[in-house]
């Protein structure tokens, strides 16, 4: 296993990204952050409280679970079973600037689920995509707006983002298998 | 809310029974329900899980509520839908249920949702056809999503049911919800009692883990949750009691006994309700009663049970 992004560098990371959020974002204009479940709805919560203090206006976070929107959930060769969770979206996303938050982003079927998933709630004005890092591999025509690292890492090997809320520790890894 | 990420795997493609689940089977059935709870509140109430599926509702008795909400589930799925009626197929013709199973099978279904008046048919269709069976009620045996709304509806309401003292009244020997309501609250620790006059109570209800009473009205003023069931006149031989008037006066939930239960009792029913017999219509209405809210939660139940009976066909699939 190799560290690739210590707590202290987790925590720039985060930064380096409400920094480039704020500055995408013209006075005025109303956003929302939503984190795909688990590990981007933490992010998703960092993200919106940073905002909110920077900004000096309430910025909305909300978690999306994309379960039921995943396209490998009917493939027979598809990997573990996935947990059906709650989508936690308690404000209106009609017209909104969304921000979609995930750990990685690697071949984009996720985001795909997850737009899919946004769309069905209501119609936002824009859909950006931030994500800690951006590993390559992709499979669908998607790229992240924001993104705090882009790394090669080999498709056999794995990158695991841990969070301070679920995992004890703030950190990325990456491993082998 | 943030949960760790909890690894279950579901193995079941058929839902049989309560009484073979285990705790952690029921509880992670409503962890999954709790997912697809907003869906009735969404600006579109639909998710592709299931595109391309096909779900039959094989109906060899008459029912509303549960046809209905399945085939409501399933929509919400994107599932496809085919219902079946005994009076209008090949049934009356004498073809036997595991033919017209397989026959349905042949035309490429993936789910069959099974009602029928002969305990053990699910069972039964279970090994005899590939597809994923669900069973919606057989005979006197079980009616398993019926039990598992009833104790989500509990679990929601309560929290927990732990160390709840419930009280399932009226005609247990022939009620299906009876058996899979006892399986499932006594496994989550919930301590039953069944309540009714003896001539409705089922054969060797002392190898039950349940109390029995006979009288409504020693244990009303414990009970944290009652479940009144109907009196099932369609199925009954003989007379079990001499009156439809006097089995009210001793067993019906009225506003007088309701007031004496206690204040944070639960007033369920599975329906349909035979107004003014087995429950007075201030109490079926009433502030204590989660009737309605029994039914809003059987939806969410059974995409859950839709979902996860296809998810294990799939992993068997790739075996």
């Amino acid at each position: 296993m190799k560290i690739l992004l210590n707590a202290g560098q987790v925590r720039a990371a985060v930064d380096e990204l409400v920094g480039q959020m704020a500055a995408a974002t013209p006075a005025g204009t109303d956003i929302a952050v939503i984190g795909i479940k688990s590990r981007g709805e933490i992010l998703a919560q960092r993200f919106s409280q940073k905002l909110t203090d920077k900004l000096g206006r309430d910025i909305p976070c909300g978690a999306l679970d994309i379960t039921l929107y995943r396209d490998d959930i009917n493939d027979p060769h598809g990997k573990a079973q996935p947990t059906v969770r709650s989508t936690e979206i308690d404000f209106n996303i009609d017209g909104l600037i969304i921000i979609l938050v995930d750990d990685v982003l690697e071949t984009g079927r996720s985001i795909r689920a997850a737009m899919d998933a946004l769309i069905d709630l209501g119609r936002p004005r824009a859909i950006r995509l931030a994500v800690l890092i951006d590993r390559g591999h992709r499979e669908l025509p998607i790229q992240a707006d924001f993104y705090s690292c882009k790394v090669d890492v080999p498709q056999d090997e794995s990158v695991e983002v841990s969070l301070v809320e679920t995992d004890d520790v703030d950190q990325v890894a990456v491993s082998k298998g | 809310m943030i949960r760790r990420n909890t690894k279950f795997n579901w193995k079941r493609k058929h839902l049989l029974s309560l009484r073979d689940l285990s705790r952690q089977e029921l509880e992670h059935i409503f962890e999954t329900a709790k997912g697809f709870e907003q869906f009735s509140t969404r600006s579109i109430k639909k998710a592709p899980t299931l595109r391309g599926k096909v779900m039959v509702n094989m109906f060899f008795e008459d029912s509303t509520r549960t046809r209905i909400s399945f085939s409501l589930a399933a929509s919400r799925l994107s599932a496809d839908i085919v219902d079946f009626t005994k009076k209008s197929s090949s049934v009356s013709k004498g073809e036997t249920l595991i033919d017209t199973a397989r026959n349905l099978e042949a035309m490429g279904i993936d789910i069959v949702v099974i009602r029928h008046n002969a305990g053990g048919a699910a069972k039964l269709l279970s090994r005899s056809i590939n597809a994923c069976v669900v069973n919606a009620g057989d005979g006197f045996n079980e009616h398993p999503t019926q039990g598992l709304l009833d104790v989500y509806t509990i679990v929601k309401e309560k929290g927990s049911l732990e160390g709840l003292k419930i009280g399932i009244v009226g005609d247990i020997a022939h009620s299906r919800v009876a058996r899979s309501n006892i399986w499932a609250m006594t496994k989550l620790g919930a301590e039953v009692t069944l309540v009714g006059p003896p001539t409705l109570m089922p054969a060797k209800v002392d190898q039950l883990p349940v109390n029995v009473s006979y009288n409504l009205d020693d244990v009303i003023e414990n009970l944290d949750v009652i479940n009144m069931l109907r009196i099932q006149f369609e199925r009954m031989g003989g007379n079990p009691f001499p009156s439809v008037r006097e089995y009210s006066h001793f067993f019906g939930l009225t506003v007088e006994r309701a007031q004496r239960a206690k204040p944070g009792m639960l007033v369920m029913h599975p329906g349909p309700i035979n107004r003014g017999l087995e429950m007075e219509s201030e109490v079926a209405d009433g502030e204590k009663s989660v009737i309605l809210k029994q039914v809003a939660n059987g939806l969410a139940i059974r995409m859950a049970v839709l979902f996860l009976v296809n998810q294990a066909a799939m992993q068997e699939g790739k075996k």
